[in-house]
């Protein structure tokens, strides 16, 4: 079949698997009203009426909704108090994912309080085929978190053990269920840290950072969770322990499993404890705030700051002045046009981090003398003097995401992109939206050093999503980065929000059918995060 | 062990109040109330960046005494800090003496007052409005904080010695230019055992402690559960 995607010229393997999932939503103009019935979403609606989540599941195998029996059934398995029952209103924190755009039905949630507890639940949901949502700090982006239908869900928020620390190794066990930012403040009694941060770090949950494969702020400095998680320990959905465990920093011996773990979101195993790899404490952190007025000037910092700055550069984030008008509204942006409220083009929040503050000082102001001398790289800027000059400017950086969310509905995006293209798409995508649609806002921050841009589009005032705005972006964004050899999904990963993608735009089918097989070899039944993840229509 | 605060690897930054006396400085000069601006820090080597800080932040000069004795109240004492500060009043002759309330390693607050007192000028302390115009003839009107409520004092001429409290103002970044500015700013270092006052101190440490720690909360899992602990535990229900 054919289909219209604007006037770009795509390779006709991709075409034919884009036709079946797309050709809707290539459809522009009036006709848009119509494609709305088949939105992604209303989509689940439409099709053909199941008692389950069924028809999501990528190998079809039946699952059915559990009942309060199921309920009395496993809490008789378990320890008083870890099951609860109620109304999917009743149970809504568990239900609602952060972004309150998806509402799960559930009415069963556990909160196994050991590994044990979890592998009984898995074993029995498995025997009786009913879908299973894991779920940790519920904070992801994607709506992979929560449950589409009735799935049970298994919290693993009482397993919440720090189990041991090595100060010298700097080597960390702790359960699935530990809050980060209670594990930064443990490390940090220690003289460690740990190697991600995030804004959502007061409520997510190591066991998710590590299913979803988060990135964050220091991904340059220390590397992904894959360089870092050392072992795993996961329940697989037959109940069996699959002990992946060691505190070995080198350990060849047979394939690498828990790499398969890491950013399967859930849908291979349930994470139940973690070795971490932690880096130590830096005594010294600098922060400078910068403004700059083109996106040239963006990569000439970032090429100087990594010559200048070097192995002590730690974070190098970028803003826009859109974001930053939004949350100069509650924080004081430290650099603006002569001192007042007008904003520059583009920020960067630059932060080393070492063991020895002379010797980062004055690396820092050697970096900033090369940005300013050159005159038209950094416009202006600020450089912090103490520690809660730095925390001030990480404030501004991490209330980009919950001002944007009191803005009005948001459209969320997370690409990866050469950094050479990093803002064109950015411009692309607001040419396109401003013609037919003046009332929207765009706004991008992002890891830059990365290649990570964190596109949003939001409506002020409008709390609903619009579907018309849904189409304009959507696929045409995701098409745009492929072309640019860029990734759909950089850090927020795939949920039920953009697993459709998987095998049009993400990956190629070959290899879509070798992760489709090892979901069969890991969980056959299919009952871990159904729907999610794996896309469910086979093209 | 008690005896004292373990300063090895401890970064030095300006004591909060002292850079809201920096800003208050820096305004007045800019609303041309002041024609210069001098930071005076007493303290080891460290200090230097310190004020470097404060040259970035406007100031025109500095002025370092400069001591290897602990400034946190264990050797260094405010009688002494404040005879020190008399000292470099009567070289520099200003016609005002901004400083933070208090420093929050001491929290003592008595080196503003003692240097007042020294010199024989008018003080107004915790000051959280400061306005230079508003007096007439070369005299400053100020709203100090006191536990009751604001109290407006009138200082008829200067000079004068004003402590700046937390609502004074809000201490502006040190800008990229302006820290480039600031090297080539002058700081003249003075050594504090040359300048003819008496360091050795008065008091006497006994003892240094960390206040005890709250007692941990614990989480119940229930509403059933937390009215059980209620009765029994807490034993504030029947």
């Amino acid at each position: 079949s054919t289909c219209s995607v604007g006037a770009i010229s795509i390779p006709s393997q991709i075409r034919t698997s884009m036709a079946v999932a797309l050709t809707s939503r290539s459809i522009i103009g009036n006709e848009a009203r119509m494609a709305r019935r088949y939105f992604r979403r209303n989509q689940y609606e439409y099709a053909p009426r199941t008692r389950s989540a069924s028809s999501l599941l990528p190998n079809n195998t039946d699952l059915r909704s559990p009942t309060m029996e199921d309920a009395t059934n496993l809490q008789s398995l378990l320890d008083a108090g870890s099951v609860v029952t109620g109304s999917p209103d009743e149970l809504s924190k568990y239900n609602i994912d952060w972004k309150r755009e998806y509402h799960g039905r559930s009415r069963i949630l556990i909160r196994p309080k050991s590994t044990e507890e979890v592998s009984r639940v898995l074993s029995y949901c498995n025997r009786e085929r009913i879908g299973v949502v894991p779920q940790a700090g519920n904070t992801g982006l994607v709506g992979g978190s929560v449950p589409i239908e009735d799935e049970i869900i298994v919290s693993v928020e009482s397993m919440n053990t720090i189990h041991d620390f090595d100060e010298t190794s700097g080597i960390l066990t702790c359960e699935a269920g530990c809050v980060l930012q209670d594990l930064h403040a443990y490390a940090e009694e220690r003289n460690h840290l740990i190697p991600i941060d995030l804004g959502a770090k007061g409520t997510c949950m190591i066991g998710g950072n590590v299913s979803t494969n988060a990135g964050g702020q220091y991904y340059y400095r220390f590397g992904s969770l894959h360089a870092n998680v050392l072992g795993l320990e996961v329940v697989l959905a037959d109940g069996t322990c699959l002990d992946l465990c060691s505190t070995n920093r080198k350990d060849n011996t047979g394939y690498d499993m828990k790499h398969l773990f890491i950013g399967a979101e859930g849908t291979l195993g349930i994470i139940t404890k973690i070795n971490l790899s932690c880096p130590r404490l830096p005594s010294s952190r600098n922060a400078a705030f910068l403004a700059l007025d083109s996106f040239d000037a963006v990569r000439r910092t970032l090429t100087m700051a990594k010559d200048e700055l070097g192995e002590c550069m730690a974070a190098f984030e970028f803003m826009d002045r859109a974001i930053l008008e939004l949350v100069g509204k509650q924080h004081r942006i430290p650099v603006s046009v002569d001192g007042g409220s007008e904003l520059y083009r583009f920020y960067l929040l630059v932060e080393t981090q070492g063991s020895n503050g002379g010797h980062d000082s004055e690396k820092m102001a050697t970096f900033l003398e090369r940005t300013m001398e050159s005159g038209d790289v950094v416009v202006d800027g600020v450089l912090s003097q103490d520690m809660k000059q730095v925390q001030e400017m990480w404030n501004i950086r991490e209330a980009c995401n919950p001002t944007l969310k009191d803005t009005g509905h948001n459209y969320k995006y997370d690409i990866s992109i050469p950094i050479s293209q990093y803002y064109e798409i950015a411009d692309e995508m607001k040419a396109r939206l401003a013609a037919s649609r003046p009332d929207i806002l765009c706004v991008n921050w992002g890891h830059v050093i990365d290649g990570n841009l964190h596109f949003n589009v939001t409506t002020p005032g409008v709390f609903e999503e619009d579907p018309e705005i849904l189409y304009l972006i959507e696929p045409y964004l995701f098409e745009s980065v492929v072309r640019k050899r860029g990734s759909i999904s950089a850090e927020h990963g795939l949920g039920r929000c953009k697993n459709e993608y998987l095998g049009s735009l993400a990956k190629n089918e070959a290899a879509v059918s070798k992760m489709k097989a090892l979901k069969n070899v890991f969980d056959p039944n299919g009952i871990l995060n159904p729907g999610k993840f794996l896309p469910t229509r086979s093209t | 062990d008690k005896s004292g605060v373990d300063l090895s690897n401890v970064k030095m930054s300006m004591n909060p109040f002292c850079e809201i006396a920096v800003e208050e400085a820096v305004r007045l000069k800019e609303s041309k109330a002041a024609d210069e601006v001098v930071a005076v820090s007493i303290g080891p080597k460290q200090c230097g960046e310190t004020l470097r800080t404060a040259l970035a932040m406007g100031c025109d000069r500095a002025v370092h005494v400069s001591t290897d004795l602990r400034t946190d109240y264990m050797q260094l004492q405010p009688l002494a800090t404040a005879r020190l500060f008399e000292k470099v009043v009567e070289s520099e002759q200003p016609d005002l003496v901004l400083m933070g309330k208090q420093g929050i390693d001491s929290d003592a607050g008595q080196t503003g007052p003692m240097l007042a007192a020294l010199l024989g000028w008018p003080q107004a302390t915790f000051a959280a409005k400061v306005d230079a115009a508003g007096s007439g003839d070369g005299g400053l009107v100020v709203e100090r904080e006191t536990d009751s409520g604001t109290e407006t004092v009138t200082i008829p001429k200067l000079p004068a010695v004003v402590t700046c409290d937390l609502r004074l103002n809000e201490p502006r970044y040190a800008t990229l230019p302006n820290i480039m500015k600031a090297k080539k700013k002058k700081v003249d270092v003075m050594d504090a055992a040359d300048m003819g006052v008496d360091l050795t101190a008065k008091n006497e440490v006994l003892e240094v402690y960390e206040p005890p720690p709250r007692k941990e909360g614990i989480i119940v899992e229930s509403v059933d559960e937390l009215v059980d602990k209620l009765k029994t535990e807490a034993g504030v229900l029947q």
